[in-house]
């Protein structure tokens, strides 16, 4: 009973037939090959997996492929146009905004999202607007940083 | 014949942006879950719903007939493998078989009875559903002081006590330090079961080749040489077929300083199907099945004389351990034991355990180990004591602080204190809050009524485990350089790192000892094939162990990059430094790259020199390193909500020398979050049936961005004497500092109310509760 999707992710177009229980992150790290999103829950929870839908960013795990369909996808790997880095990437390696590195592509999505919303958010502002995506390591503090530096180069 | 490099500054002390980050920041890493191979089946694990239960019946019929389904593997088919090994060893230890999978009998909620193998992870999951396992239920007992009570159910059958060890140390005279002692305090304090947590689950890709008859394991694991050493145990493997990886790895805090039945039982599937296989554990069964940490219930007693002077302590601990041992269960509580002094000239010390089988996943490493409910015990018994003399809480300990010039100090508990100025970082924090005048603001804030609270913790830790006879696993790390023919520099560790940053931090020393750039520099581990065998990354050794490792492998290797460049000289006397070997009479100089390619040339080698430049070390470590530090901690607790409002965080933390300060600031961050968690949100809660009630992350409170007050960090230095880098680990200091620093601090808030003590988490229900007047 599988069903054909087609979509664009990170510029290209990919169509295949997907069973309708796939989730969206498992589409994209298993059958187009991008290991850039992370799963960490699969309950919306920790925000690992997230990806910018149509420009807003999802959690990709509590999500179906088939609910993509026609639509744009963008993951981290995305991101770094022309070999060149996005100021967010820039940043949170500048601020060492990431040890492990797990949380990362996905808080960086959301980071991405929350700019575009709100291009000089303060703190408090930037807090709430990861409060979606959990980070074990950092305590979030070069986080902040991060997309406070971020927005001061214009993100 | 050789151009200069100038290189006008050091490396080290520097804040350079890590060299790990650019693949983790454009998602390229390759962590365990990344790793496809072609024919890779996928493995799902049925677990027992029960935490007690006799397994009367398995049908994996349904699930064998299947469409897609390779096969299913119970607890017959892995009864006569090794069991999950634990590395401790105590007196009298009692030891319960560790099967790889049940056998007749499960022990804990998630206990694995089943693995179901199949084409992908979909069938896999649904066809672990229609295994049959017909279970008979039995009591069961999660809390640890509930089985030890009398007629509590049996956790193990053969042990109807529940107890798997007693364990008493005792140091000075404890009877004569009480019987001196004017004031006497006594408090029960826990710190609770705690589950780590880390953003990546774990996760296994096992690969057989049968020609070779050669396994290669990726596994998420802080300590791939161990674990390769102990998972050929368990198979019954010879050692060398086996080659463990640890990819990239997303966070552990201790979790994954073990060897899990998972581990061995996806090698053993892919041999047995010659195929490889993966295994990815889920958010649920990581909340279930891997270790959890902390799980104490202390009773302390601090005699004391009028005047403040600590004279003796005493604790009883009843450490939960789960249902079994894993690879340290058992010993993480005697670290507790040997910190319980903190940073205090308490002569007199006497301690007890008991190590308590539960129905629950057994307890182990998490950040800390040990030493944080050591040091939350004896900062609360601190501030207890204060109350109680009516001293103020900074005096006291400064009154009863080791003393700069008493190093190397001799505890009561039979560790011996590296350096350390503690009054040093206590001064600093109280300048920074400008404690005399918050005390006024404390004091005018009570007449409005508010709840404020000033709270510190002055913390010791022992770190860079270790020296070996002191661990139940070697403690020793092991370094390898070696320079390219090129002039490139490749550094192989044994430690494991998973986001301490020394693919960075060891490049710094290795530019400024050789005068290389830090960009011809790259540093590989997580690979037995690849590097000689090593210990791992924990207990904050990956810098203080591993690093003096690298620096006397740099050392060794220097000597010989002179050896030769003193040959191509033609001088005997040369110096190396800025990656240039000179003559200073003739002026003439060789390059570092010019050396190497000699070297491995081979054609100018100096006489009784072998060709080729790489040098290697394994460095025991004389003692243990004993950083330090204070945090200070300013609360106002809302009376209508009893919500806690951090307004400062001030973490002054010694660490010995310093590498790089951006990596620091980032592991107290760290740190400190996850001892906030302890403090004010977490909680592994098991109800009576041993049924998790926080088992997923909506239940389970880690902390979010907006949780986190920002935390205001610095530092004092007093090197290390241990090492030749001065440096002592920060990995675990932040935890370890901060939760009664925060305990202390709602205490003091709430202690106009008659409160003197609270159990963590300090949720807003039982602030609230307090406040009116109940019990917490």
């Amino acid at each position: 009973m599988k069903r054909k999707i087609t979509l664009t992710i990170n510029g290209k177009q990919y169509t295949d037939e997907v069973e309708p229980r796939l989730l969206l992150i498992h589409y994209i790290r298993e059958i187009v090959g991008l290991t850039g999103p992370h799963i960490g829950c699969e309950t919306s929870i920790c925000g690992a997996c997230t990806v910018l839908l149509d420009g807003r960013a999802v959690k990709a795990c509590t999500m179906f492929a088939v609910q993509a369909d026609g639509r744009q996808v963008m993951t981290i790997e995305g991101l770094a146009g022309d070999g060149k880095l996005d100021p967010l990437q820039e940043a949170f390696w500048n601020e060492h905004g990431l040890q492990c590195g797990f949380c990362t592509p996905g808080m960086i999505l959301t980071a991405k999202q929350l700019l575009a919303d709100n291009p000089n958010p303060t703190d408090q502002e930037i807090r709430h607007g990861l409060e979606g995506n959990l980070c074990r390591c950092t305590g979030y503090q070069h986080i902040v940083n991060a997309v406070r530096a971020a927005a001061k180069a214009g993100a | 014949m050789a151009t200069t490099i100038t290189k006008p500054e050091t490396l080290v002390g520097k804040r350079i942006r890590r060299r790990e980050d650019p693949r983790l920041i454009t998602g390229t890493a390759t962590y365990v879950d990344d790793v496809k191979i072609p024919g890779m089946q996928y493995a799902c694990i049925v677990r027992s719903p029960h935490a007690a239960a006799k397994i009367k019946g398995l049908n994996a019929k349904a699930a064998l007939d299947h469409p897609g389904v390779a096969a299913v593997f119970t607890g017959a088919d892995i009864k006569d493998l090794g069991p999950v090994p634990c590395g401790a060893s105590l007196p009298g230890l009692r030891v319960p078989h560790h099967h790889l999978l049940a056998q007749d009998r499960v022990y804990f909620l998630g206990h694995p009875v089943a693995v179901v193998v199949a084409t992908d992870r979909y069938i896999a999951r649904d066809a672990a559903d229609l295994v049959e396992v017909d279970y008979e239920p039995l009591d069961a007992v999660a809390d640890p002081e509930k089985a030890l009570a009398p007629g509590a159910p049996a956790v193990h059958p053969e042990w109807p006590d529940n107890i798997a060890f007693t364990y008493h140390q005792d140091g000075g005279d404890i009877a004569q330090a009480f019987r001196e002692a004017d004031v006497v305090v006594k408090q029960r304090i826990t710190s609770q079961r705690l589950i780590p947590t880390a953003m990546e689950t774990r996760g296994v890709v096992a690969d057989w080749h049968s020609g070779d008859r050669a396994l290669t394991l990726y596994t998420s694991t802080q300590i791939p040489h161990l674990l390769r050493t102990l998972v050929a145990g368990i198979l019954g493997m010879r050692e060398n077929h086996l080659r463990v990886i640890a990819p990239e790895v997303g966070g552990a805090f201790g979790s994954k300083l073990n060897v899990y039945a998972e581990e061995a039982l996806m090698a053993h599937i892919s041999m047995r199907l010659n195929k490889p296989v993966k295994w990815i554990e889920s958010r649920r069964e990581n909340f279930l099945c891997t270790i959890h940490g902390r799980g104490h219930v202390d009773y302390y007693e601090l005699a004391a004389k009028r005047d403040g002077t600590m004279l003796g302590l005493k604790l009883k601990l009843i450490q939960d351990l789960g249902a079994y041992h894993q690879l340290l269960t058992p010993a993480i509580p005697t670290l507790s034991v040997i910190m319980m002094p903190g940073l205090y000239k308490c002569k007199s010390i006497s301690a007890d355990i008991v190590g308590v089988f539960t129905n629950a996943v057994p307890t182990d490493a998490y950040r800390g180990a040990g030493r944080p409910e050591a040091t939350h015990g004896i900062e609360r018994m601190v501030d207890i004591l204060a109350a109680e003399l009516k001293m103020d809480p900074a005096e006291l300990r400064l009154k009863n602080f080791v003393q700069p010039a008493e190093f190397p100090y001799a505890t009561a508990t039979g560790l011996t204190y590296d350096s350390g100025n503690y009054a040093a970082p206590l001064q600093k924090a109280l300048d920074q809050v400008e404690y005399r005048k918050l005390r006024q603001e404390q004091s005018n804030a009570r007449a409005q009524g508010k709840l404020m609270g000033i709270g510190m913790s002055t913390y010791g830790e022992l770190c860079a485990a270790g020296p070996s006879p002191a661990l139940p696993v070697g403690g020793w790390e092991g370094a390898t350089v070696k320079v390219e023919p090129t002039g490139k520099v490749t550094v192989l560790t044994g430690i494991s790192p998973h986001g301490q940053g020394e693919e960075t931090s060891f490049a710094q020393i290795v530019g400024d000892e050789l005068g290389v750039d830090i960009d011809d520099v790259v540093v590989l581990h997580g690979d037995t094939t690849l590097v000689q065998y090593g210990i791992g990354t924990f207990g904050s050794r990956g810098l203080s162990v591993g690093g003096t490792a690298l620096y006397f492998a740099l050392q060794e290797l220097k000597a010989k990059v002179k050896k030769f460049g003193a040959h191509m000289l033609a001088s005997n006397d040369v110096t190396l430094s800025g990656g240039t070997c000179r003559d200073e009479r003739s002026g003439k100089s060789v390059s570092f790259a010019e050396i190497a390619t000699a070297a491995y040339r081979g054609i100018q080698l100096p006489p009784n020199t072998q060709p080729g430049l790489v040098a290697t070390y394994f460095w025991e470590p004389p003692n243990f390193t004993f950083p330090f530090g204070a945090h200070m901690v300013v609360t106002e607790v809302d009376r209508e909500t009893g919500a806690i409002d951090i307004r400062r965080y001030i973490a002054v933390d010694d660490c010995g020398n310093i590498i790089n300060p951006l990596i620091v600031d980032g592991q107290v961050h760290g740190g400190v979050a996850q001892g906030l968690g302890q403090a004010l949100w977490e909680e592994a809660v098991y109800d009576d049936n041993g049924q998790l009630l926080t088992g997923e992350l909506t239940d389970y409170a880690i902390p979010k961005a907006h949780f986190m007050p920002f935390i205001e960090s610095s530092h004092t230095t007093t090197p290390s004497p241990v090492n030749p880098l001065g440096v002592k680990g920060i990995g675990e200091a932040g935890t370890i500092g901060c939760s009664p620093a925060v305990v202390n601090s709602v205490v003091d808030a709430l202690s106009t109310l008659g409160v003197r003590h609270i159990d963590m988490p300090l949720t807003p229900e039982k602030i609230w509760k307090l406040i009116q007047g109940g019990q917490a």
